[in-house]
């Protein structure tokens, strides 16, 4: 089962290599990871999907929660909440592609917001389904790069993760 | 007071009233060297490896209640301390490990003697820190003794840039550490804890199987308690041993690979168990699998929740220390009248009683080649079973667990997770500093003795009287058996040849050596040995090399298959 597990952790060099490295060296999955500061600047939040059984699930929690630089452990994929990810997709941009480019990017509520005479930058924000058949739906030899920032995460309503 | 980085971090070794830093020195921790040699309360051991400094801080945490220390520079001195700091961290020891490094300009730029030594060691460490800011340096020295001595222990890195060690700031040692993401629970959930009560008292096939979390946690008298208030019979991990005293009627011997037969058999079919501060591993359980299938229920006591099924599936999992939940749980049985059932604890008795009288610990002995089994035995009579006893790791190991009986916790010294050779002659001159006049044995093998032998020589330098007896069958001698076993006799790479004269050996190196061929020798050399209370004496045993270590259950196999000897291969 997909899980996504948020953590607040604290802003300190390594603290990443921490949890990256529990990840690898106890063979657990991961399919995207990303970590930016807070408004606490003391503090960082990493949005963490992985997938396993739910003694797997457990486990991983528990051993995020024994490093001593993880201050608190959340999976939001629990109850009801919202998930993004940001994706730029750099495509060619040329004849009649050009305007069936623009075309499914607005489709999919996407920005063009960078143009040059043969590519454009489309940048898209959605749920990872979302972006997957974004990328299903243009045509693949036009793809020029992608870019995706990987899962951010957020429990709905009064569900909050702070310390 | 303006204090440079060296001399903080002295005060702050001074404030956590550290006796003993184990170290080596190098070009990153001169300046440390240089505050250490202007002060006299904390004193340094010169070790000849660096493996060797943070195995004997570990002996010394392991036999007393406190951190120990080791000092290494940087590079080298840092990969060399790895396989200890690894060691400790298996087993959960408290040590603090402060390590040079190259100065922060230079930091990434390949300069000599440089390595990543916090990313080295970040998945062996509890916690590491690299300090390069001299004035976090009193808070991170002092954050690092704080998380290695409380909670589940383990060892904590401090890697210290030589120019921090320089530089100057304003020194003051904090009272308090408080770290918002580290606090371990210490009391354990009372719901839980009368949950855990009721079972037992229900049980009627229970099971006590206890680890390194009741020594660690100083709680052998309330286990023993709490043991005689259930009457039940009590088994004590590899770690766990004199955990519970071993010459108790109730106890059963160790579990496991080479554990005894009632042990397993009880562990196998009892039908509640209580596990108290020991975490299901692979030797203990063999397959989890097949260990499930059984119906038992298990109740499990472990200050660190990632331990709480992990392996196995647990019903009534109890977090917190385990001197505190065992305080809770002898509480709850003395508020209550309730006893378990006296004639099914009686019927269980009895089972166990048959499985005992199987004697799996039995072997025949002989009047012309030493037994290694007798030798234990004979070291366990002449020093009245009070000894502090380290080994090194392989069959001199599983033999001395089994036949040195520890009635006292922080005895036993052995390598359990990590399975260190190398480990037992360094651990004992811990064991030996921090017990001065205590008798202090070493038992090793030829091979596990030679990968730390150097270790000699600081014995001779701080006259460190220790008994090594050394079981040598000229074999690494759990390869040999495996193959016996397992690989058609095909001893690959497990015979010793060009063995050195050992004796001699120790004698080169300023100690007593003395090689001992008969079984009738053997106990007079264990007491000679241990008359000589000045000397370091290095006994070399020549036993049967054919001899295996039994009973045993095969790798992935359960609990209740157990072999007991060659016979039944």
């Amino acid at each position: 089962m997909r899980h996504v597990l948020s953590l607040l952790l604290e802003n300190e060099a390594g603290a990443l290599s921490r949890v990256s490295g529990l990840f690898s060296s106890r063979g657990y999955n991961i399919e995207s990871l990303t970590v930016a500061p807070t408004e606490d600047a003391s503090m960082s939040r990493m949005t963490i999907v992985t997938s396993g059984s739910d003694e797997v699930i457990e486990q991983i929690t528990k051993q995020l929660n024994k490093l001593v630089d993880v201050v608190k452990v959340v999976d939001v994929s629990e109850a009801p909440h919202i998930e993004r990810e940001l994706m730029l997709v750099k495509v060619r941009a040329l004849g009649a592609a050009r305007e069936e480019m623009k075309r499914m990017s607005e489709i999919f509520r996407g920005r063009i917001i960078d143009v040059t005479d043969s590519s454009y930058v489309i940048e898209l924000t959605g749920t990872q389904e979302k972006l997957d058949s974004f990328l299903g739906a243009i045509e693949s030899e036009l793809i020029l790069e992608t870019v995706r920032s990987g899962v951010c995460g957020v429990g709905r309503g009064d569900r909050v993760l702070k310390i | 007071m303006v204090l440079t980085g060296a001399e903080i971090v002295v005060r702050c070794l001074q404030e956590e009233k550290v006796e003993y830093l184990f170290g080596y020195p190098g070009g990153s921790v001169l300046f440390l060297y240089d505050e250490l040699f202007k002060q006299d309360k904390v004193r340094h051991v010169l070790v000849r490896h660096e493996q060797a400094a943070v195995h004997a801080a570990d002996g010394y945490a392991r036999s007393t209640e406190k951190v120990g220390v080791a000092l290494v520079t940087s590079g080298p001195g840092a990969t060399n301390a790895v396989t200890g700091i690894a060691t400790a961290y298996m087993d959960s020891i408290p040590i603090v490990i402060i390590s040079g490094q190259v100065p922060t300009a230079a930091i990434g730029l390949d300069a000599f003697q440089e390595v990543d030594t916090v990313g080295i060691t970040r998945p062996c460490v509890k916690h590491n820190f690299l300090v390069k800011d001299v004035r976090e340096l009193a808070a991170t020295l002092k954050k690092a003794f704080h998380i290695a001595r409380t909670g589940r222990p383990g060892p904590v890195l401090v890697d210290i840039p030589k120019d921090v060690t320089a530089q100057r700031c304003e020194y003051e040692y904090p009272e308090k550490v408080s770290l918002r993401s580290y606090n371990p629970v210490v009391k354990g959930h009372s719901g839980q804890i009368r949950k855990a009560v009721q079972l037992l008292l229900e049980a009627r096939r229970p099971m006590i199987y206890t680890g390194g979390g009741v020594v660690l946690s100083n709680a052998a008298e309330k286990l023993a308690k709490l043991g005689r208030l259930l009457g039940f019979p009590v088994t004590n991990t590899l770690m766990g041993l004199g955990g519970y005293p071993a010459s108790d009627k109730q106890f059963v011997g160790m579990p496991g690979m080479h554990g005894t037969y009632e042990a397993n058999m009880a562990m196998h079919y009892c039908d509640v168990l209580l596990a108290v501060g020991a975490r299901f591993d692979d030797r203990v359980v063999g397959n989890a699998e097949h260990f499930m299938q059984e119906p038992r229920k298990i109740i499990h006591v472990d200050i660190d929740p990632s331990s709480i099924s992990k392996r196995v599936k647990v019903d009534v999992p109890v977090v917190g220390d385990v001197g505190d939940v065992l305080d809770e749980m002898i509480a709850c049985l003395e508020a209550t009248r309730e006893r378990p059932d006296a004639e099914h604890l009686a019927l269980w008795w009895r089972q166990i009683e048959e499985w005992r009288r199987r004697d799996s610990l039995g072997y025949k002995n002989s009047d012309e080649i030493i037994k290694p089994q007798f030798v234990v035995q004979k070291l366990w009579e002449v020093t009245g079973g009070d000894a502090f006893v380290a080994t090194d790791v392989g069959q001199h190991q599983m033999w001395s667990a089994q036949y040195y009986k520890f009635n006292k916790p922080r005895r036993w010294v052995t390598s359990g997770g990590l399975g260190t050779m190398g480990f037992g002659l360094p651990a004992a001159m811990g064991i030996q500093l921090a017990h001065p006049g205590s008798p202090v044995a070493c038992i090793t093998g030829e091979g596990s003795i030679q990968m730390c032998i150097q270790e000699l020589s600081t014995c001779k330098q701080y006259r460190l009287p220790i008994k090594v007896l050394s079981l040598n069958n000229r074999y690494l001698g759990m390869v040999r058996q495996w193959q016996e076993i397992f690989h058609g006799n095909r001893y690959s790479e497990s015979y010793m040849d060009s063995l050195p004269d050992f004796a001699k050996l120790a004698e080169a190196y300023g100690h007593v050596g003395l090689q001992v061929t008969k079984p009738g020798d053997v106990e007079g050399a264990i007491r000679e040995a241990f008359k000589r209370k000045d000397d370091l004496v290095f006994l070399d045993f020549q036993i049967d090399p054919t001899e295996n270590v039994y009973p045993m259950i095969q790798g992935g196999k359960g609990l209740n298959e157990m072999i007991l000897s060659t016979e039944d291969l």
